[in-house]
């Protein structure tokens, strides 16, 4: 009986942790996003449109949950120090340039969050570690 | 009397309330003007002269001359950008890509996006920049001039002057210009306000419905 208590009691406990824990990550992802929100508006908008929709063939779109998968770890280095060259894009080719952007690491990564978790993509919180580490090896 | 004030009141609200109905919408003309005096058999009469849109040569995105009487007839929508402008401009195009897919080969509706980067922005240039935004035909033209000429011509589009800055970019605001067929300016919009290019697209066809005045200069 005693020790039926104390399981019981131990299995809340573990479960408020997990709930704690959870939504302590959904804090983060939250404050990333909104963040980013606003970077977006601020840096990216003008070229990438309010739905990330792109510019018929000028500037992509950001709806390529693909590339954006593929290359989720070289993405800091395209927003922070622009892309050139040709790319395909949902199948079409784009070969413009992406001027560097100004943006203080933390901006990289709360941006990268909104993009990469709106327009139907879904990457999850990328934090400023990643950025940074992504950041150290950009071409 | 007091019934009689009211009555009187409701006679003059009625009155204008109907006169407004009367009314047509109409766009104002934008400018200077001044009234001359002029003789017609034999009499005479006072007319107004509004400001017009300077002359100018320029050419397009397929390498054709174009000047102000390449778009007599035509109520035209000017704009001044330049291809490599990281800011406003791709944000203008998509806008105005709007105004072009209403009104794109109809008749008497031109664009015009005159570059304030000609050194850069040659004929070639244009044609793969009018091609990767989508535009085809002779209703949207991209204009190279002489860049001195077209920092002056901006000036009786009534837009703040295209400037340059410490990096060398240009600076300019995003301004989309109604012109009618009397080159004479009737609207300025906001090119990167989605609400202000729909405005425009209305006051386009508001204008078409405008009787055509004979002066044309
Ligand atoms: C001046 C216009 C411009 C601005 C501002 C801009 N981009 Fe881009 N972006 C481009 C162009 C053009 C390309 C394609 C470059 C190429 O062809 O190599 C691109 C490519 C990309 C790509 C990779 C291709 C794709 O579509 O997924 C990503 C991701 C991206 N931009 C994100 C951003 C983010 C985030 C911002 C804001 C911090 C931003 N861009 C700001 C023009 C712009």
């Amino acid at each position: 009986m005693k020790l039926k208590a104390i399981g019981s009691i131990s299995v809340l406990i573990l479960i408020l942790f997990v709930l704690s824990c959870q939504s302590e990550e959904n804090l983060e992802f939250e404050r990333y996003y909104s963040n980013g929100a606003v970077v977006y508006q601020a840096h990216c908008q003008n070229c990438h449109g309010a739905n990330g929709e792109g510019l018929s063939a000028l500037i992509p779109p950001l709806t390529d949950s693909v590339f954006l998968k593929n290359n989720k770890n070289a993405l800091a280095c395209y927003v922070k120090f622009g892309l050139k060259g040709q790319i395909s894009i949902k199948g079409k080719t784009f070969d413009d340039a992406m001027p560097a952007n100004d943006l203080s690491p933390m901006e990289v990564a709360q941006v990268l969050t909104f993009a990469g978790n709106s327009f139907g993509n879904k990457l999850n919180t990328i934090d400023i570690q990643q950025v940074e580490a992504g950041l150290g090896k950009c071409k | 009397m007091n019934k009689l004030t009211i009555g009187l009141m409701a006679i003059i609200l009625w009155s204008a309330c109907k006169f407004n109905a009367g009314d047509k919408k109409t766009l104002p003309i934008y400018g200077n003007r001044h009234p001359i005096t002029k003789t017609v058999d034999g009499k005479t009469i006072t007319d107004t002269i509004y400001q017009t849109i300077s002359k100018f040569k320029t050419v397009n995105q397929y390498g054709d001359s174009i000047n102000n009487k390449s778009l007599d007839g035509d109520i035209y929508i000017a704009d001044f950008f330049f291809t490599t402008c990281p800011s406003i401009c791709p944000v203008m195009h998509r806008n105005m890509l709007n105004v072009y897919n209403v009104f794109k080969g109809k008749g008497d509706i031109k664009i015009i996006s005159y570059s304030i980067d000609p050194k850069h922005d040659s004929v070639p240039v244009l044609k793969k920049y009018a091609d990767k935004l989508g535009i085809s035909g002779n209703t949207w033209w991209f204009l190279q001039g002489k860049k001195d000429e077209i920092y002056k011509l901006s000036e009786s589009y009534l837009v703040q002057k295209p400037q340059e800055d410490a990096k060398q970019q240009f600076i300019h605001d995003g301004s989309f210009l109604l012109v009618d067929k009397q080159k004479r300016v009737r609207g300025a919009y906001d090119g990167t306000d989605t609400k202000q290019v729909d405005q425009l697209i209305a006051d386009i066809k508001t204008l078409q419905n405008e009787p055509d005045q004979s002066i044309a200069q």
